[in-house]
């Protein structure tokens, strides 16, 4: 199990082709309240950097980009009800897809921990 | 970066940033978007309790002059002759198409009108006024500060330092003290909600400001909630639901223009005013409530459910007190009646949605 940052402020949480995708403390942080997840659908398949979501939080819309090659195996439904779990726990029960990775060495271009500290300073 | 883009900065600033404050660009202003209690608390603090808004980026003027109301009724709709000392009326300056340039507070404060206007709009306020107005003395207060305590409490906040505001109503203005400073303090405010805004000295600012946050039932609160809880009471923002291309009538403004001047006319624009006051407008501006969660903002398109461009969204969030998103916007006359049913069309996507009343909640003014 190895987590992956993006510069898009989402982490990737993967074992194996699975990958969980969230959204960092730090991006939850600058959004504010969030009120609302626009989520794709299972079985939708998307190339690195496609926007597959958004998260509208009090203040503006912000989008969800594909870190990887993916196809949407599950989903947060949660976020639906209560969409201020990515508020409470964004690193955790604030999930928002379970991905299968098409192509691994695409995380060869994400970030370990150590550096994604290093961007957000 | 050149000396224009440097933000400036209120009296309360360091407060701001003490008290933990969120500071965005704002019209030119350094303003706090929000304080650690975050936007949904400060909305609900202020509808349940009492908060404090810096709005001291807003331009504060007086007008001096003999016949100054008579004077000030050639560039708005509203009659501001009448006035009787110590009330104040909210009103537009409109332009020659019958479009808005900026709204406005407008208070007679005895020997001068005293006249709060927008902060991005203050210097082509302050303009328009010294062109248009002869023979008045446009005094622009550039070391007075203004801060709007809002909300329930607001009563018992600004009450505690200064009783002579209790028995005050909705848009009634006076002179008192507070701490030893003189104020201005008027019954209003844009929130929806019952309480006042204060003209102070800039100097005893951040003084009577701590003060009132002092009150248990008080906290700071950005310009974040100032937004949505304007939104939610149906308060139009200038820029966003009315500008230089909307009517007053488009807007719904109609109760800001009283009889004689509907009638006699006599200030800029006043031909497509009236005639719309007669015909009604093409357009108007409506609440629209999504039914579904997902917020529509400004400029989302608003269609007819066979998929005809009726309007545009010109204000929307989510409103705490509502628990939901809220919007307004303009749509053809054919489709503003209340109950009807709109697709807005969100990142490509028909949202279903119904045109609501506004406010959207009652507004608690201390009438």
């Amino acid at each position: 199990m190895t987590i992956y940052y993006s510069e898009d402020h989402e982490w990737l949480n993967v074992e194996g082709d699975i990958g969980i995708l969230g959204i960092t403390a730090h991006a939850a942080e600058q959004l504010g309240e969030v009120v609302f997840v626009e989520q794709k659908d299972v079985d939708d398949d998307f190339e690195q950097g496609d926007e597959i979501g958004v998260i509208e939080s009090v203040k503006a819309a912000s989008e969800i980009f594909a870190p990887v090659d993916c196809e949407v195996i599950e989903i947060n439904e949660d976020l639906e009800g209560n969409p201020g779990k990515l508020n409470e726990s964004p690193e955790s029960d604030g999930w928002i897809y379970k991905l299968k990775i098409s192509d691994p060495t695409q995380l060869e271009n994400l970030m370990d921990e150590a550096a994604y500290k290093e961007l957000i300073g | 970066m050149s000396p224009e883009s440097i933000s400036k900065r209120t009296p309360l600033y360091d407060l701001h940033v003490e008290l933990g404050g969120k500071m965005v660009d704002f019209a030119g202003w350094e303003m706090p978007v929000q304080y650690p209690m975050g936007i949904m608390g400060e909305h609900n603090q202020c509808r349940e309790a009492a908060a404090v808004f810096d709005v001291s980026h807003m331009g504060q003027v007086e007008l001096h002059g003999v016949n100054v109301a008579a004077a000030l009724e050639t560039l708005v709709p509203a009659s501001i002759v009448p006035l009787a000392d110590g009330r104040a009326r909210y009103t537009f300056f409109t332009n020659e198409q019958g479009g808005i340039m900026d709204d406005l507070i407008v208070a007679n404060a005895g020997d001068h009108l005293f006249v709060v206007v927008n902060a991005s709009m203050r210097d082509q306020d302050i303009g328009h006024m010294r062109d248009n107005l002869i023979g008045v003395e446009v005094v622009e207060l550039t070391d007075r500060a203004l801060v709007a305590v809002q909300g329930p409490k607001a009563v018992d906040v600004v009450g505690a330092l200064c009783p002579a505001v209790v028995d005050l109503k909705f848009m009634e203005t006076v002179v008192a003290d507070i701490m030893g400073a003189s104020c201005r303090i008027s019954r209003l405010g844009y929130t929806g909600e019952d309480g006042y805004e204060v003209s102070m000295p800039e100097s005893r600012a951040v003084e009577i400001t701590r003060a009132f946050l002092d009150h248990p039932d008080c906290a700071p609160a950005g310009l974040g909630a100032r937004d949505s809880l304007r939104l939610e009471a149906g308060l139009c923002l200038y820029g966003n639901d009315i500008d230089n291309d909307t009517s007053p009538i488009e807007a719904q403004l109609n109760w800001a223009i009283q009889k004689r001047r509907r009638e006699e006319g006599g200030f800029p624009g006043a031909a497509r005013i009236q005639q719309e006051l007669a015909d009604g407008p093409s357009r108007k501006l409506v609440g629209i409530k999504p039914d579904g969660r997902a917020p529509a903002r400004a400029h989302v398109e608003v269609q007819t459910l066979d998929g005809r461009h009726v309007g545009e969204i010109t204000s929307g969030g989510f409103g705490a007190t509502v628990g939901a998103p809220v919007a307004m916007g303009y749509v053809s006359a054919s489709a503003a009646e209340v109950g009807t049913k709109v697709n807005l069309i969100i990142r490509g996507k028909a949202q279903p949605a119904t045109i609501t009343a506004l406010p959207f909640v009652q507004q608690n003014y201390k009438r």
